[in-house]
């Protein structure tokens, strides 16, 4: 059975090749998932099984670096780098930061 | 490092499906073609995706496909190539 993220030669859409800028937080993504690397926490392998696992829901709507954060964020609570409590406080406290700020948190 | 397969030998992509991480795109599986050169010997990416050292490494082939046999529906020349890197096991020797 091929795996949804598998999808070479399947029906899609034309591919559209225009250039674009990075938003800063993607920058900072690809930043952190080198530091990881850098530091032999987690492998660029690692990052891709997680990106796989994100099933065919998420792995379709979310973007390119909302994918990598998933993966980044599923592989370190695995290796219990980070807890999912220690994580969620944090999320909230950044959500809580950016609305005090007028931002709106994705 | 040794080779199991020698530039020019005809292979063929074992036609399996694990349920992990693999670098062996789907449309490949069960597909012959020829080795066009070993592009070296790295360790084993579906285990490092599990965070394991892979070792030992394994033999990467630059392997060639005809476009034409690959897709029923190929529109392009007859003589369209396609190279994948595929790992020493996913391949079997094809007659």
């Amino acid at each position: 059975m091929r795996r949804h993220h598998d999808m070479g030669g399947e029906p899609a859409g034309p591919v559209v090749p225009e250039e674009h800028d990075y938003a800063p937080w993607e920058k900072r993504v690809d930043a952190i998932r080198q530091l990881l690397s850098a530091r032999g926490v987690m492998t660029v392998d690692e990052l891709r099984r997680g990106i796989e696992e994100l099933g065919p829901g998420a792995y379709d709507e979310l973007s390119y670096y909302q994918r990598w954060i998933a993966s980044v964020g599923n592989v370190l609570l695995e290796k219990g780098v980070v807890s999912v409590d220690e994580l969620g406080q944090r999320m909230a406290e950044v959500e809580a930061r950016w609305r005090a700020e007028g931002r709106s948190a994705a | 490092m040794s080779e199991r397969f020698a530039r020019g030998a005809l292979v063929r992509v074992r036609s399996i499906h694990p349920p992990g991480h693999v670098r062996t795109p789907h449309y490949l599986r069960g597909r012959a073609g020829l080795v066009e050169a070993v592009a070296g010997h790295y360790a084993n990416p579906e285990e490092l995706a599990y965070g394991r050292d892979g070792l030992p490494p394994r033999a990467l082939y630059r392997v060639r496909f005809v476009q034409a046999e690959l897709w029923p529906d190929y529109t392009g020349a007859v003589g369209d190539t396609l190279v994948a890197d595929l790992y020493e096991h996913w391949l079997e020797p094809a007659s």
